[in-house]
């Protein structure tokens, strides 16, 4: 959460179609209305096949660059482990970690010519220790019976830290942004996003 | 009402708001959304052009008949629409005309990364360059009404992290220019250039660039000086002026919205109120060549920040932290060696009919001129089935030119290969070049029935408008036969045998002819029901039968995996591992039950 108006920096990773350009706009909205100011970075082009896809989401006060300096990520929120993994060092020390506990194969695994990384969850643990957070959000999604809601699943989970932003907020932004018939299910998936994160 | 808006979205919010009557394009990456949003608005026309030259003509008519008019592309797109842009540049506009382009930095999803600024220079127009949304919407508006006072097209220079990029926007009202729509045959000396008009007007450039040149010093309100701690200035526009800001907060600044032409008493001033001058500016050094040129005694700039790739708040603090603050940059330690990582890079769909046809491609062993586009993904391995691309339409041309070196030699071992939308955009000619001029090409059109990679935007083969409309549709085979061709074939590509025998018998013709892909739309394609076309829903590859051959790997399906276990087929065949379909993915397309020499792939039970 920014205090005094300093900039955060939440960075979202992942692979083209996993919805992280819907995350974004959800965050996007409910802090512009909370009165904070927003910039929001993507590159599209290449989402929807299969590349890996990052959003830059900066709020407070008043921000300047679009983009987030390396190792000054707050928040890495990642919806797939290896897109996790692979930006690992972009977080400030004390900077907080949540995954979505999924594994999309990249090619090169996918042909057999590497393979992909193991122990990820233990590496987290060893640098971000109560900061790392796994959430099981295509599992809670898929008995929710929409795989697709995983991604509203880890913006319930990260939205536990925005202890100022109560969750009526955040539900009302996925019920603007959603057409009608998806509100149920999303609101569900937010929930649950939620009471996956233990808070010690 | 204060509302978040992608870059693109609000050049189209500014220009609505402008009054814009008319809007063209031709889609590229990161340009595309603009018209596409522009084309939300009821009061103006809009439209995908065939090509960014023709978007250029078309806006520059309706400015020409009192509209204000908004033309807009990628940065390739400008050196398409070169040709008139350079000229419209002395006959000048009657309603507001912004040519909008966007420039790829890094080349997310571009073939280079040439800086547009370069245009405004070197055709003599003014250039303003937003660094946000806000800003988009803003210079959006104010670069039509130079246009207007100053007789000129302008040019706005976007950026993939402009375009790309979401921040609120205070939205306003639209208002109508007003500008009498009418065309003036007295006008003639205007805008017959001819060259005894042209050396006319050739005079009235330079005077337009002088008095632009007074406007960007005294009236343009978004070049601004902000004196803080003057031991260091630092020059920047767009979005470089923002990272600039967001690692050095402390330092003075002068943020020139107008790239061109420049204040030059302004820059006086500010080298007057600061000790030393960086410029930060993204790929090449234009600010500070034009402001070394000036006399300045520019501190850093090019020495020290990178002119290669996509400058980031990272890439200015590495290069510049140690010389304006004295002190290194510090990093966090890395915690683990992510360059190692498997790369994930962007694949065909599942499904997707290109697939299919590199694989024939492959397995006759062409060398493939290819083009820009999807089938771009078609040069990756393990496919391997592209060996040219340079831009739009070459891969016709060129493989023709190829042929004329290699003669016989050459005959049944290359073609050419692009997609229906780049056909038309420039695809056209070099096909005519082939028949008029004799000698060999097969030009195959990927025909998936959408400008696909840029995010599904109609073309005059696809039978609907920018709005959905219904239009009329260019027939290719039609228009093949009319330039003179006379082999025209058409091959569904997923039967691969007969995809195969056609290309094979095409390719060793000694003269032009051209293969069309029927039955291939895009899987993105919602309306075309692509996944309809398949008999079975899904495939699955018998565990017993697969003896791991790798054979079906080699489509490069995104829903097809190894997995690494030693075993034995039920016949006995010893195996290192095998093949797996993942059926969240399988679309049912059957390419692999074609390549499958052992029959292991079968469809899955529904």
């Amino acid at each position: 959460m920014s205090q005094n108006g300093e900039t955060k920096n939440i960075f979202l990773s992942g692979v083209g179609g996993q919805g992280t350009i819907l995350a974004g706009n959800i965050l996007g909205q409910v802090l512009l209305e909370a009165g904070y100011d927003v910039k929001k970075a993507e590159v599209h082009g290449m989402a929807q096949r299969g590349g890996d896809v990052t959003t830059h989401f900066r709020y407070g006060k008043k921000v300047y660059s679009p983009l987030i300096k390396e190792g000054d990520v707050d928040f890495l929120v990642s919806f797939e482990l290896l897109e996790g993994l692979r930006y690992i060092n972009w977080v400030k020390p004390g900077g907080k970690v949540i995954i979505n506990n999924h594994r999309i194969l990249p090619p090169a695994v996918n042909l057999g010519k590497m393979a992909y990384p193991a122990g990820m969850e233990e590496i987290f643990k060893k640098h971000f220790g109560e900061n790392f957070w796994i959430v099981d959000g295509r599992g809670i999604a898929k008995a929710l019976g929409n795989i697709q809601v995983a991604n509203v699943v880890l913006i319930g989970a990260l939205s536990r830290f925005f202890p100022s932003l109560e969750p009526e907020p955040w539900i009302d932004v996925i019920k603007s942004i959603l057409p009608p018939r998806l509100h149920e299910i999303n609101v569900k998936a937010f929930y649950e996003g939620r009471r996956a994160i233990k808070i010690e | 009402m204060k509302r978040i808006l992608q870059g693109n979205e609000a050049i189209a919010r500014g220009a609505w708001e402008a009054g814009v009557t008319v809007g063209c394009a031709y889609p590229g990456t990161p340009s595309s959304e603009i018209l596409a949003r522009l084309s939300e608005y009821g009061e103006v026309y809009t439209e995908w052009s065939p090509n960014e030259k023709v978007a250029m003509e078309v806006a520059h008519g309706a400015s020409v008949a009192g509209g204000r008019a908004l033309v807009c592309m990628k940065h390739v797109g400008l050196n398409v629409a070169a040709d008139p842009f350079m000229t419209i540049s002395y006959v000048g506009v009657r309603g507001g005309m912004v040519v909008a382009v966007a420039d790829d930095p890094g080349q997310h999803s571009s073939q280079n990364e040439q800086d547009s600024r370069q245009w405004a220079r070197f055709g003599k127009v003014p250039l303003v360059e937003p660094a946000d949304s806000r800003e988009c919407r803003d210079y959006t508006k104010i670069a039509f009404e130079i246009s207007e006072r100053f007789d000129t097209p302008v040019l706005l220079r976007s950026e993939t992290r402009v375009s790309h990029c979401d921040s609120p926007v205070e939205l306003g009202e639209r208002r109508e220019s007003g500008m009498e729509r009418k065309l003036d045959k007295k006008e003639v000396s205007k805008l017959v250039m001819v060259p005894m008009h042209a050396r006319i007007r050739r005079h009235a450039v330079e005077e337009r660039m002088k008095n632009l040149a007074s406007y960007a010093e005294r009236d343009f309100p978004f070049n601004e000086m902000e004196i803080n701690d003057p031991s260091v200035g630092f020059i920047a526009s767009g979005v470089s002026f923002l990272y600039t800001k967001d690692v050095f907060p402390q330092y003075s600044f002068l943020k020139l919205g107008m790239a061109w032409p420049l204040p030059a008493r302004m820059i006086r001033e500010f080298f007057d109120q600061v000790r030393k001058v960086v410029i930060v500016e993204e790929l090449d050094p234009f600010l500070e060549t034009e402001i070394r040129a000036m006399g300045f005694r520019v501190w850093h700039g090019k020495d020290l920040v990178p002119s290669i790739g996509e400058l980031t708040p990272t890439a200015i603090d590495r290069s510049l932290s140690k010389a304006v603050t004295g002190k290194e940059t510090v990093s966090v330690p890395a915690r683990f060696d992510t360059e190692e990582l498997p790369k994930r890079p962007p694949n065909l769909c599942a499904g997707c009919s290109h697939r299919p046809l590199f694989y024939a491609l492959r397995k006759l062993k062409l060398f493939v001129f290819g083009d820009i586009g999807c089938y771009g993904l078609g040069a990756a391995p393990p496919l391997s089935a592209m060996h040219f691309s340079t831009c739009m339409g070459a891969g016709v041309g060129g493989s023709y030119g190829a042929g004329k070196v290699l003669g016989e030699e050459g005959l049944g071992k290359i073609c050419a290969v692009l997609g229906d939308s780049t056909f038309l955009h420039s695809g056209i000619g070099p096909l005519m070049d082939a028949v008029y001029n004799g000698g060999y090409s097969t030009t195959i059109i990927m025909d998936n029935g959408i400008t696909a990679m840029t995010g599904q935007q109609e073309h005059p083969a696809t039978g609907f408008t920018i709005r959905g409309e219904p239009a009329p549709m260019v027939d290719f085979e039609q228009l093949a036969r009319s330039v003179g061709v006379k082999h025209v074939r058409t091959v569904d590509p997923y039967n691969i045998k007969e995809t195969v025998e056609v290309i094979r018998e095409e390719v060793a013709r000694n003269e032009a002819s051209v293969i069309i892909t029927k039955n291939s739309p895009c899987m993105l394609l919602r309306r075309a029901r692509p996944q309809e076309r398949f008999r079975h829903s899904h495939y699955r590859i018998q565990e017993d039968v697969c003896r791991g051959c790798k054979i079906c790997l080699n489509v490069s399906c995104p829903a097809i995996s190894w997995v690494a276990e030693e075993g034995e087929t039920r016949d006995g065949d010893r195996r290192k591992g095998r093949a797996s379909i993942n059926a969240d993915q399988c679309v049912g397309c059957a390419v692999c039950v074609q390549v499958c020499e052992f029959e292991s792939i079968v469809p899955l039970a529904e």
